[in-house]
């Protein structure tokens, strides 16, 4: 697909997923559909979508280990053998899925291949996807372990601690009034910038443009709205307002709360003062947790059963029996021989064991030719 | 199934974590309902408006601090003109303080409610609320 209409086709999609909840909110006044049915819904498709994903995959057999991957493997006691890169235990396993389940190992391997001064091939350092990877999986959930402030009451002390932690810069006044209080959350920004490289990286580097389909353009722009939506209420109340002269953006965060620990203890109740923008951030949230499980973001839990990483590399301690063994109907040679020996020598062809009337002379089968 | 006896306690564990907030609220029974209720003292009541409409000062008030304090130390404007007019002397602890003295009904209520906790209170100076 050209990516130029791959990328207006999702920025299409979730510019009428923005207008949904607006319209919905701002002229019709839906506030209960979209505060309390949508994330609902959305929440019991994303359990459910989830589930099922996970136990299709726990159905289909676990392929055969997979010894070729980037390390030596358990061999002759004087070979060195790479314990995690080529486990044959399960503490290694444990190891080689931790650093890639929290460091992504993988992508840390990544390189380029270049030409580099004419004719000439080489490898070179690129880490730069791996980078943002992390920088945005991070962000990710740092800020959704933030937001359960929302949903908790007392707010547990890790979360206050890692709201206090993010908050670490205090920029003060910096780059307009109103935009750092209350304060700036490292996180959020980071979100955004590393979610902006990771789509220019798919426009700039030529094979990944042209592998990318709606399918990667849609979530990228889906969380971005996202992570907007949530810093034009955070940060850009005041600037806003400067330039429509109407409060458009602010929230009553204490009133948010109301309704978010309404859903939670399934008591919902939709409080006073809460603005379409907040509902707009709602149902972008909806949108990206009912889709979770039916694309490719499910790799969250797939992950998990990456057969590369989590399978320990004993194939040469431990016999594997094929677990989709069926009994294999076998034809062996002596059986085919028995089916057609007399057709086999009738026409000419050599056999092991000759028919009974011709075992005294071996070379009965020419003979026998030669008469007919 | 394959590895089911690993596959299904990985998702239980993952849904538990996912729930966390649903089943987090049971060890705080009665505590989901509360909200913030700031208390407004007698010299507030007396004056029945904050500084700007309610609305606003839910929302913005933080950021109305916020600039009060970059204006006076450093353009050294000690006056702000209200929507309806009023003129007030930009101050945390002279303004605000002075209606709202009861800090820990009225400040805190929101913040301790919301997580926040701002650090103003490093340096200025919090009223003593003698019951
Ligand atoms: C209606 C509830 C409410 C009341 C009453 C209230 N606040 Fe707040 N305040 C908030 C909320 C909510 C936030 C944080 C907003 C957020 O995190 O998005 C906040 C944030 C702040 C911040 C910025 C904190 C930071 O970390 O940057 C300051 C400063 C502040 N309030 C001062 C005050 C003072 C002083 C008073 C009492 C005169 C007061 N507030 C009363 C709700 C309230
Ligand atoms: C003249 C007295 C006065 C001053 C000065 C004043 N307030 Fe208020 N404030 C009030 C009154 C009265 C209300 C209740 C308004 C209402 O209910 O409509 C109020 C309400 C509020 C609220 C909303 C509380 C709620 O119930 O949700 C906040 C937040 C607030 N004030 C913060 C401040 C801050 C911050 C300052 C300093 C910048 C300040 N006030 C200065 C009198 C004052
Ligand atoms: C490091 C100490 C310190 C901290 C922390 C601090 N301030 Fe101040 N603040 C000052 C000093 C010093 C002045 C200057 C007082 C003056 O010149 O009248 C001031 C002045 C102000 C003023 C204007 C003058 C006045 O009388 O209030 C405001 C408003 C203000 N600060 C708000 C805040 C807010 C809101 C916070 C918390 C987000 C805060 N300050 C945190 C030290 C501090
Ligand atoms: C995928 C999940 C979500 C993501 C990635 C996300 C992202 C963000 C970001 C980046 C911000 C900016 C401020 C910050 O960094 O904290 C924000 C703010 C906000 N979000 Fe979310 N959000 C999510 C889910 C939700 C949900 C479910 C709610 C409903 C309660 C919500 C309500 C809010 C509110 C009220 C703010 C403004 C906070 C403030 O003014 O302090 N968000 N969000």
């Amino acid at each position: 697909m050209n990516f130029i209409i791959g990328i207006l086709f999702s920025l299409v999609v979730v510019g009428i997923f923005v207008l949904i909840p607006w319209v919905g909110v701002w002229a019709f006044d839906l506030r209960y559909l979209f505060g309390i049915i949508v994330p609902y819904a959305a929440v019991a498709t994303f359990i459910v979508g989830i589930i099922i994903r996970v136990l299709g995959w726990a159905r289909s057999p676990s392929p055969f280990r997979i010894p070729t991957t980037a390390g030596q493997q358990k061999s002759l006691p004087w070979i060195k053998q790479n314990k995690i890169d080529n486990p044959s235990g399960t503490i290694g396993v444990i190891i080689r899925m931790a650093l890639e389940i929290l460091l992504f190992r993988s992508l840390f391997r990544n390189m380029s291949l270049e030409f580099r001064g004419g004719a000439k091939l080489a490898y070179e350092w690129e880490k730069w996807l791996w980078i943002a990877a992390l920088a945005f999986h991070y962000s990710f959930l740092v800020v959704l372990l933030r937001h359960l402030r929302f949903f908790t009451e007392p707010i547990p002390a890790f979360v206050r601690w890692i709201e206090k932690l993010d908050g670490l810069f205090e920029i003060g006044i910096a780059p307009f009034a109103g935009f750092a209080a209350p304060g700036i959350l490292i996180s959020g920004f980071i979100l955004i910038a590393a979610l902006t490289y990771l789509f220019l990286r798919r426009l700039y580097i030529s094979q990944t443009r042209y592998i990318s389909l709606p399918a990667d353009y849609f979530p990228l722009f889906l969380i971005i709205g996202i992570a907007a939506t949530g810093i034009l209420m955070r940060h850009m109340g005041v600037f806003m307002q400067f330039i429509f002269k109407v409060d458009w953006f602010s929230v009553q965060v204490v009133n948010v709360k109301e309704l978010a620990m309404g859903l939670v203890t399934f008591n919902p109740k939709i409080p006073e003062g809460i603005g379409t923008i907040f509902f707009i951030h709602l149902f972008l949230v909806s949108t990206l947790i009912a889709y979770f499980p039916f694309s490719k973001l499910v790799h969250m839990a797939g992950i998990f059963l990456s057969p590369t990483r989590n399978l320990a590399n004993n194939s040469r301690t431990v016999r594997h029996i094929n677990p989709w063994d069926y009994p294999v109907h076998v034809h062996s040679y002596d059986e085919y021989e028995d089916e057609f020996r007399e057709k086999m020598v009738e026409a000419g062809l050599p056999v092991e064991k000759m028919p009974e009337s011709q075992t005294e002379d071996g070379s009965g089968t020419q003979e026998e030719a030669e008469k007919e | 199934m394959y590895d089911g006896w690993k596959i299904i306690p990985g998702l239980i564990i993952f849904l538990i974590l996912l729930l966390f907030p649903l089943w987090n609220q049971a060890f705080h029974p009665g505590k989901a309902g509360i909200t913030p209720n700031p208390e407004l003292t007698e010299t507030a009541k007396n004056a029945e408006k904050c500084i700007e409409p309610k609305p606003f000062m839910k929302t913005q008030h933080m950021k109305m601090l916020d600039e009060w304090r970059n204006e006076v130390v450093r353009d050294a404007e000690r006056y702000y003109k209200s929507s309806e007019g009023k003129e007030y002397y930009k101050s945390l602890q002279i303004t605000c303080l002075e209606c709202h003295s009861n800090k820990s009904k009225f400040c805190d209520q929101c913040h301790n409610y919301m997580g926040v906790d701002p650090f103003c209170w490093d340096c200025h100076i919090e009223p003593k609320e003698n019951e």
